[in-house]
C-alpha cells in the first residue's frame, strides 16, 4: 500500500447487515467510476512521453474511457504523476492534489515518481508518496505503455472493490500545519535512505 | 525581412573567403601539442601579460586570462573585425577535487564568420572573492548561463542585471550544489529538505512594483534601493 | 555556398495581416448589408482601462507549456507587456551525479535529460568521451551513429509537431506523428531493447550491433515516412488558421538570434545558416549529401517550415547511411574501454582482468578536457567534460540548446497576444529535462 494511510478497501470490515441494495449500488457506482476515469497527466519528464504514446493510436487510452484528459485538476479524478518530481515542484504537486475534488486516485508512473528512481541526490523527492497519497505504483524507466495500462487496470480493480459503507475512504489527507508533512519525518528518512550503492557506483569507491 | 525578394542568409565561414577549405570531421586528434587557434597570437599582442597561459588539448585551444581583464578580452574578441567571436556557446565553472587547484570559470566562444572555437578561462584562487565580470552586455545569451553558474557554484558575475537563483528556488539555503564540499544527497535530511520545499509558496511571484522597478530604480527611496541591491527578500 | 529558396504559395481569403502587420482579427458577424462587424467598440464608447496591468501565472502545470515551465506574464488587456520565465521545476542534479559515475554509467543519464533525443544524446556523449580517451571509432560505428542521430531527429521533430499542432488547435496530426514514432520505437527496441531511453552507445562503440531485419525495417520506414510528412503538410502548411496564427510571431532578427546564442531551427529561421553538422562536422557528416533549410522571416511559421523540411532531409541522410553501411566490427578493439566477450572473460585470464578493471574501477582517460558539440534537433548540444585522470569526470557540463533558446522568450513575446505566447513557446521546441537538468 506504500505510505498512504488509506486502508485497503478489500479488507475493511463492513456491517454484516449491509443490505443487498447497497452492494448493488456500490457495484453500479464503481462500474461507472472506473470506466470513466478522467486522468490529469502531471507529466514532467520521459514518462510523460510514454503516457502520450499510451494515449495515442497504438495503445489508445480511449478504450478505458480516459480519452478526455483533464488539464484542470478541478475536473479530474485521476492524477497520473509521470516523471521525476524535484523538491522545487513538490509544493506544486501538493497544491494540485488538494485542488482535486473527491473521489480521486493517484497513479505514480515510473521509477522516479515512485521512489526517486535513479536520482538519489539533493534535488529529487524520493517518491511522491511522501507528498500525496498514492494508489498504484507503476515501475519502469519509463514503463512501457502496456505497463501503464496494467497499472490502470489494477486501479480499476481497486475502484471496483470500494464500499460506500467505508467512511474513511474519502478522507482528505491532512498535513501537519507546521511541517506540511502528512507522514512522520522519521518514516520519510527511513524509506529514503540510500539503497545499496546509489551514491558511488561500484562499492569499491574508486 | 526584405520585401524585394532578395534574401541573403548569414553564412558561417563568410569571413574566410571563397578559397577556404570546407570543414571536415576531426580524426586522430592529438592529446597535446596541436596548432593553437589563430586568435591566440593577436590576443597575446593585444593583451600581453593578461594572457597567462595557452593550452591546446585534444585540438581545442584554451586561453587562461587574468580574471580582472576577462571583460576587456571578451569585448575585444567580440568587436575586433579580425576575430568576430559573435556567438557565446556556454558560460560555466569547474571545481577540481584537488582543493589546491583554483576554481575555473569557463567561456566557450565561437566565431561563426571565421568558423573558430575558443575556450577562455579565468582561474580564481582559493580564498579570493568568487567574482568575475559579467559578459551580459556583450552577449545577451549570457543572462541565464551566468545565473545558473551563480546558482550552482556561488560565483558572482559583476555587472549582471539580475543575478538570482535560477534552477533552485530563491530561498534555497542548503548551499551551492555543484561545489565539491556539497554532498551529493544534500546537507539536510530528506524530511527536512521536503519540509523546506513544501514551505515555499508555489505562487510566489513578482509584485507589479518589482516588475517595473528596473525602469524606475532611480526614483525609489534610498532605503528601498539599498534593500533591493542587497537582495533582501520579504519572504514571498 | 549555394543556397536555394523554395517559395510556398498560400492562398487565403484575407491576407491574414492588417495594415499594421498584426494578425487580423476574425470578424464577429456580417450584417444584412454584407458589411463585416468587427470587435471594435463604436466610437465614443471607449472604456478607460489604461494603467491597469494584470499579472497572470502560466504553469508550471499547464497543458501548453511543454513540461514544467512557469511563465509570469504582465498583461495589458490581451497584450503581453513583459514575460518572466521561471524554470528549475525539473532540476534533478544531472551534472552533480555525473561526478559520481564512470563514463559508461553516465550514458543512461544522457538519455533522460533531453528525453526526446535519447539516441542523439548518447552519440554526443560517446563522441566526447572518446575524444578524452583518444579513441578512433570504427567506420561501421560511425555510420550506425549517423543512423541513430537522424532517427532521433525524426522522432524529436514528430513530438514537436504533434504537440505544436495540439497547442494551436489541430489534434489529428498528433496521432499521425505518434504512429510514426511507434514505427521508430519498434526499430530501436529491436536494436537495443528500449523504446525511449535507449542508452545506445558505449565509449568506443555501440551497446549492440543492429540485428537481422533491421535494415529491411529501416528501408520500409524510409519509403513510407515521406508520404506521412506530405499528408501532414497538406493538412497544415497552407491552412488559413495555421498561417494566421503563426506568421509574423516571435520574430528575431539575425543579429539578435546570434547574440542570444540561439541555435538549431531557431537561429536558422532568422536567416543564419549555422548547423553544427555543416560548420563543425563530426561523424563524417561532410560526406553526406543533405540540405539545411534556412528561413527568411524569423517567425514561428518559418521555424515550422524548417522542421518539416528537416524531417525530409533526415530521411535523405538515412537513405545514404543505409547504402554505405560497411561491414566490420562495431566496437573498437581497445581493452581499456570495451568489455571482452563473456565467453573469453570467463575463461581467459587476461580478459578476466580487463573485465574486472573496467567494471570495478572504470576506464580512466588521461587528464584533460574537451567540448564536443552536435546538432541536436533543438540546436547546438554540447558536452564539456573535464577529467583529472580518474574514472569519474571532475566536471560534466551539458550545454543545453533549449535553455539558451528559452532565455530569449521574453524578447520574443513582447507585444504579442496571450494566445500567441502559446504558439511562440511551442515553436522554440523546449524540453524541460534538458533546460533544468
Amino acid at each position: 500500500m506504500g505510505l498512504s494511510p488509506r486502508p485497503d478497501p478489500r479488507f475493511v470490515e463492513t456491517s454484516s447487515n449491509e443490505p443487498w441494495i447497497t452492494t448493488k449500488l456500490d457495484a453500479f457506482v464503481n462500474w461507472g467510476r472506473k470506466n470513466s476515469l478522467w486522468p490529469m497527466p502531471f507529466g514532467t519528464a520521459c514518462c510523460a512521453i510514454e503516457f502520450m504514446a499510451t494515449a495515442a493510436s497504438k495503445y489508445d487510452l480511449a478504450r478505458f474511457g480516459m480519452e478526455r484528459q483533464a488539464f484542470s485538476p478541478r475536473q479530474a479524478d485521476l492524477l497520473i504523476c509521470a516523471g521525476r518530481v524535484p523538491f522545487k515542484l513538490a509544493p506544486v504537486l501538493r497544491r494540485i492534489w488538494q485542488q482535486m475534488p473527491q473521489p480521486k486516485w493517484c497513479i505514480s508512473m515510473g521509477a522516479c515518481a515512485s521512489t526517486g528512481g535513479m536520482f538519489d541526490n539533493y534535488a529529487v523527492v524520493q517518491g511522491i508518496d511522501s507528498i500525496i497519497p498514492v494508489d498504484v505504483y507503476v515501475p519502469g524507466c519509463p514503463p512501457r505503455p502496456e505497463g501503464l495500462l496494467y497499472g490502470i487496470i489494477m486501479l480499476q480493480k481497486k475502484v471496483a472493490n470500494e464500499h460506500s459503507g467505508d467512511k474513511s475512504l474519502r478522507n482528505e489527507m491532512e498535513p501537519d500545519p507546521d511541517t506540511q508533512l502528512y507522514i512522520p519525518p522519521s518514516v520519510i528518512d527511513e524509506v529514503s535512505e540510500p539503497f545499496g550503492n546509489s551514491i558511488h557506483q561500484t562499492r569499491s569507491g574508486l | 525581412m526584405s520585401n524585394d525578394g532578395s534574401f541573403a542568409p548569414v553564412v558561417a565561414g563568410s569571413a574566410l573567403g571563397a578559397g577556404a577549405p570546407a570543414p571536415v570531421s576531426p580524426r586522430n586528434v592529438a592529446h597535446r601539442g596541436g596548432d593553437p587557434n589563430q586568435s591566440v597570437e593577436p590576443m597575446r599582442q593585444q593583451f600581453g601579460a593578461a594572457v597567462r597561459r595557452v593550452d591546446v588539448v585534444w585540438g581545442e585551444t584554451t586561453v587562461v586570462i587574468d580574471p580582472a581583464r576577462v571583460h576587456d578580452v571578451i569585448r575585444w574578441l567580440h568587436d575586433d573585425t579580425s576575430q568576430r567571436y559573435d556567438y557565446l556557446s556556454d558560460v560555466t565553472a569547474v571545481e577540481f577535487r584537488d582543493l589546491e587547484q583554483p576554481i575555473e570559470v569557463v567561456w566557450h566562444l565561437r566565431s561563426l564568420p571565421y568558423r573558430r572555437f575558443l575556450r577562455v578561462k579565468a582561474q580564481i584562487d582559493r580564498g579570493a572573492a568568487l567574482e568575475v565580470p559579467s559578459v551580459w552586455d556583450i552577449y545577451k545569451g549570457a543572462d541565464w548561463l551566468e545565473r545558473e553558474c551563480y546558482d550552482m557554484f556561488g560565483i558572482r558575475f559583476v555587472g549582471h542585471p539580475d543575478l538570482r537563483r535560477l534552477l533552485m528556488w530563491e530561498q534555497y539555503n542548503e548551499g551551492f550544489p555543484l561545489r565539491k564540499d556539497f554532498p551529493l544527497r544534500g546537507r539536510f535530511s530528506r524530511s527536512e529538505q521536503l519540509r523546506q520545499a513544501l514551505a515555499a509558496n508555489p505562487e510566489a511571484r513578482y509584485s507589479k512594483d518589482e516588475l517595473s522597478i528596473a525602469d524606475a530604480f532611480e526614483d525609489l527611496p534610498a532605503d528601498m534601493r539599498r534593500r533591493l541591491t542587497t537582495g533582501e527578500r520579504t519572504g514571498e | 555556398m549555394a543556397t536555394t529558396k523554395r517559395t510556398v504559395e498560400v492562398e487565403l481569403s484575407t491576407t491574414g495581416l492588417d495594415a499594421q502587420g498584426r494578425p487580423q482579427r476574425v470578424p464577429l458577424a456580417v450584417d444584412e448589408g454584407g458589411n463585416v462587424l468587427t470587435m471594435e467598440a463604436p466610437p465614443g464608447i471607449e472604456p478607460d482601462l489604461s494603467g491597469e496591468h494584470m499579472l497572470i501565472n502560466m504553469g508550471p502545470q499547464h497543458p501548453a507549456t511543454h513540461g514544467v515551465l512557469r511563465l509570469v506574464l504582465e498583461l495589458d488587456g490581451e497584450t503581453v507587456v513583459r514575460c518572466i520565465p521561471h524554470i528549475g521545476y525539473l532540476h534533478c542534479g544531472f551534472e552533480k551525479i555525473g561526478e559520481y559515475r564512470q563514463y559508461n554509467q553516465i550514458i543512461p543519464w544522457t538519455d533522460r535529460e533531453d528525453y526526446l533525443n535519447s539516441p542523439g544524446n548518447n552519440v554526443a556523449f560517446a563522441l566526447g568521451a572518446e575524444r578524452l580517451f583518444g579513441i578512433e571509432i570504427t567506420e561501421r560505428c560511425k555510420v550506425l551513429r549517423v543512423i541513430a542521430c537522424e532517427l532521433s531527429r525524426i522522432i524529436s521533430h514528430l513530438v514537436w509537431l504533434g504537440t505544436t499542432c495540439i497547442d494551436i488547435g489541430a489534434f489529428t496530426p498528433f496521432l499521425w506523428a505518434f504512429q510514426q514514432r511507434e514505427e521508430v520505437y519498434e526499430m530501436l527496441e529491436m536494436w537495443i531493447g528500449a523504446r525511449l531511453t535507449t542508452s545506445l552507445t558505449r565509449v568506443g562503440g555501440m551497446g549492440a550491433d543492429i540485428p537481422d531485419g533491421f535494415t529491411e525495417k529501416l528501408s520500409a520506414f524510409i519509403r513510407g515516412f515521406p508520404k506521412i510528412v506530405d499528408e501532414i503538410d497538406r493538412v497544415i502548411t497552407r491552412n488559413g488558421i495555421w498561417v494566421g496564427r503563426t506568421v509574423g510571431l516571435g520574430v528575431m532578427s539575425p543579429e539578435e538570434a546570434v547574440n542570444y546564442g540561439l541555435s538549431g531551427p531557431m537561429v536558422r529561421a532568422s536567416g543564419v545558416a549555422y548547423d553544427v553538422r555543416k560548420d563543425f562536422p563530426y561523424l563524417d557528416y561532410e560526406t553526406y549529401d543533405f540540405d539545411v533549410p534556412v528561413g527568411t522571416n524569423g517567425d514561428v511559421y518559418d521555424r515550422f517550415l524548417i522542421r518539416m523540411e528537416e524531417l525530409r532531409q533526415s530521411t535523405r541522410i538515412l537513405e545514404q547511411a543505409l547504402k554505405r553501411l560497411p561491414d566490420g566490427p562495431v566496437n573498437v578493439d581497445d581493452h581499456r574501454v570495451i568489455l571482452p566477450p563473456k565467453s573469453k572473460a570467463t575463461s581467459d585470464m587476461e580478459s578476466m582482468i580487463h573485465h574486472f578493471k573496467q567494471v570495478m574501477e572504470g576506464p580512466r582517460p588521461d587528464a584533460g578536457e574537451c567540448y564536443v558539440a552536435v546538432e541536436s534537433p533543438k540546436g547546438e548540444k554540447g558536452y564539456y567534460m573535464v577529467s583529472d585522470g580518474s574514472s569519474k569526470p571532475v566536471r560534466w557540463r551539458i550545454r543545453p540548446p533549449s535553455f539558451v533558446n528559452l532565455s530569449a522568450i521574453p524578447r520574443m513575446v513582447e507585444g504579442h497576444l496571450l494566445s500567441d505566447v502559446i504558439a511562440i513557446n511551442a515553436s522554440i521546441d523546449i524540453v524541460m529535462g534538458e533546460i533544468d537538468r
